[in-house]
C-alpha cells in the first residue's frame, strides 16, 4: 500500500474528499490491488457497523412522553382565536339544525291535523265503537307495537267515542277519539321514534298539545277550546303515570 | 420570536431526531432507564435553551452535542471516562475480519464488540457510521477539530477491529466444538 494514498482511504468511503482527490484515488484503485483490498475491508466493516449500531428504538409510550413535554402550550387567547370560527361553525350548523326540526315539527302537525279532519269526515270515523276504556284499550293489542293507559272520565266533561289505528310516516299508532261539547278531539300515540315533540298550540284552526313519555309521542288535536286540550291532555298524562 | 412560535419550531426539528437520537444514548448509557433519562434531559435542556440556537448552524449537531455533554456529566458517563481512556492500539495483522463480519450470526459479535468500545472510540464511529455525520458535524457535535475528528476516527476503527478479531479468535474454537456436538 502507498503511503500517500492511505489516509485518504477512510475519507474517501466517508465522503469527504474533494472532488479532484476522489478522482485521483479513484484512477490509482484501479491498479494498486493493497489499496483496493484495504478499501473494500473499510467498507465492509463501515457497512456491518451501520447495521449492527441501528439497535436500540424507543419505546411508543417514551416518545409520547417527551412530545407531550415539549409541545408548545397554547395561551388562553391563542386558542379563542380558533374558537371563534368554530363557534361561528356550530351556530350556523345548530340553526340549520334546529329550523329544519322546526320544520319537521310543522310538517308533522298539519298531517296529523290532515288525519284528523278526514278521520271525521269519514262515515266510520273509528273502528271500535265504545265509550269504554276497558272495551278500547284491549281492541288495539297485537295491532300497534306498544301499550298504553286510557284516563278514567267520569267526573269529567270527556266522553271516548272509539279508536282507530292510524298511520304516521309508515308506523302503526293508536288514534282515540274524544268528544268534549260536540267538539271532538282526536289523540294520536305512536313511538317517541315515530313522532318527535311536536310543541304546544295552534295548527290552523286547532288547538293542539303534544308531549312524550315512557317512550311514547302524544299528539291531542282539535277544534275544543285550549283550555279543553289542555284538560285532556292532563287526564292522559295521569293515566300514562299509572 | 415568541415562546410558542419557538416551542412549534423546535417540536418540528427536534422530534424527527428522537429515534436517532435515543439509539446513540442507548450506545453511550448501555441501558434502557438510562437511555431514556438521558434523551428526555436532552429533549427538555434543548427546548429550553432553543433560543441560544443559531439558526444557519446544525441542529442535529447540536442537539448530539446536548445529549454527548448530558452524558459526559452523569454518573454512568463519568464512570465511563474515568476507567476508560484512550486505548493503545494492537499491532497491526495480516489477518481481515471485516469479510466475516458480512454474515448475520457474527452482527452480536460485532455489537458486543462496540460495547466494549472505549467511549470516545465508541462515539465518533456511532456518529461517523451509524448516524452518517459529516466531518463537520462531528466536529460540531464534539467540541473539535476536523483534523482530531479525522484521527480520532480513524484509530476508533482500528480498535473496533482488533477487538472484533480477539473475539473471532476467542469464538472460533468453542464455535467449532459446538457444531461438533450437535452433528
Amino acid at each position: 500500500m502507498s503511503d500517500p494514498w492511505s489516509v485518504k482511504l477512510e475519507p474517501y468511503l466517508d465522503g469527504e474528499l474533494s472532488p479532484e482527490d476522489m478522482r485521483d484515488l479513484d484512477s490509482h484503485l484501479r491498479t494498486c490491488p493493497a489499496c483496493a483490498a484495504e478499501v473494500l475491508r473499510h467498507l465492509q466493516m463501515k457497512r456491518a457497523v451501520r447495521a449492527a449500531g441501528r439497535q436500540f428504538s424507543p419505546s411508543p409510550e417514551f416518545k409520547r412522553r417527551v412530545q407531550q413535554q415539549i409541545a408548545p402550550r397554547r395561551p388562553a387567547a391563542a386558542a379563542w382565536r380558533w374558537a371563534v370560527p368554530v363557534l361561528a361553525v356550530l351556530l350556523i350548523a345548530l340553526s340549520i339544525y334546529l329550523g329544519r326540526q322546526r320544520s319537521q315539527a310543522q310538517h308533522a302537525s298539519s298531517e296529523l291535523a290532515d288525519l284528523h279532519v278526514t278521520t271525521l269526515a269519514s262515515t266510520t270515523p273509528v273502528d271500535v265503537v265504545s265509550s269504554d276504556r276497558h272495551t278500547v284499550k284491549p281492541w288495539f293489542q297485537g295491532k300497534i307495537p306498544f301499550t298504553f293507559n286510557l284516563p278514567e272520565l267520569q267526573n269529567t266533561e270527556f266522553t271516548l267515542l272509539g279508536g282507530r289505528i292510524a298511520y304516521f310516516n309508515q308506523a302503526s299508532g293508536a288514534h282515540l277519539i274524544y268528544q268534549v261539547r260536540k267538539h271532538e278531539i282526536s289523540v294520536f300515540i305512536f313511538p317517541e321514534r315515530d313522532l318527535n315533540a311536536l310543541g304546544t298550540g295552534k295548527t290552523l284552526s286547532f288547538n293542539s298539545a303534544s308531549w312524550s313519555e315512557g317512550g311514547l309521542s302524544y299528539f291531542v288535536i282539535g277544534d275544543a277550546a285550549s283550555d279543553d286540550i289542555q284538560k285532556l291532555a292532563a287526564l292522559l298524562q295521569n293515566a300514562a303515570k299509572n | 420570536m415568541n415562546d410558542r412560535l419557538t416551542a412549534a419550531t423546535f417540536e418540528e426539528l427536534a422530534l424527527p431526531l428522537f429515534d436517532q437520537l435515543y439509539n446513540f444514548a442507548h450506545w453511550l448509557a448501555r441501558d434502557r432507564a438510562e437511555a431514556e433519562d438521558l434523551v428526555q434531559e436532552t429533549y427538555v435542556k434543548a427546548l429550553r435553551g432553543f433560543a441560544s440556537f443559531q439558526p444557519g448552524t446544525n441542529f442535529r449537531a447540536w442537539m448530539y452535542r446536548i445529549l454527548r455533554n448530558t452524558f459526559l456529566t452523569s454518573r454512568t458517563g463519568l464512570k465511563q471516562t474515568v476507567t476508560l481512556g484512550e486505548d493503545v492500539p494492537e499491532p497491526a495483522s495480516e489477518q481481515t475480519p471485516e469479510s466475516i463480519l458480512l454474515g448475520h450470526a457474527e452482527q452480536e459479535l460485532l455489537q458486543a464488540a462496540m460495547e466494549d468500545l472505549p467511549l470516545p472510540s465508541r462515539e465518533i464511529i456511532l456518529l461517523a457510521d451509524v448516524e452518517e455525520m459529516s466531518y463537520q458535524e462531528m466536529a460540531e457535535t464534539l467540541g473539535v477539530p476536523i483534523g482530531t475528528v479525522m484521527s480520532r476516527l480513524s484509530r476508533a476503527r482500528r480498535t473496533l477491529r482488533d477487538l472484533v478479531r480477539r473475539k473471532l479468535e476467542h469464538h472460533e474454537r468453542p464455535l467449532v466444538g459446538k457444531t461438533r456436538t450437535v452433528s
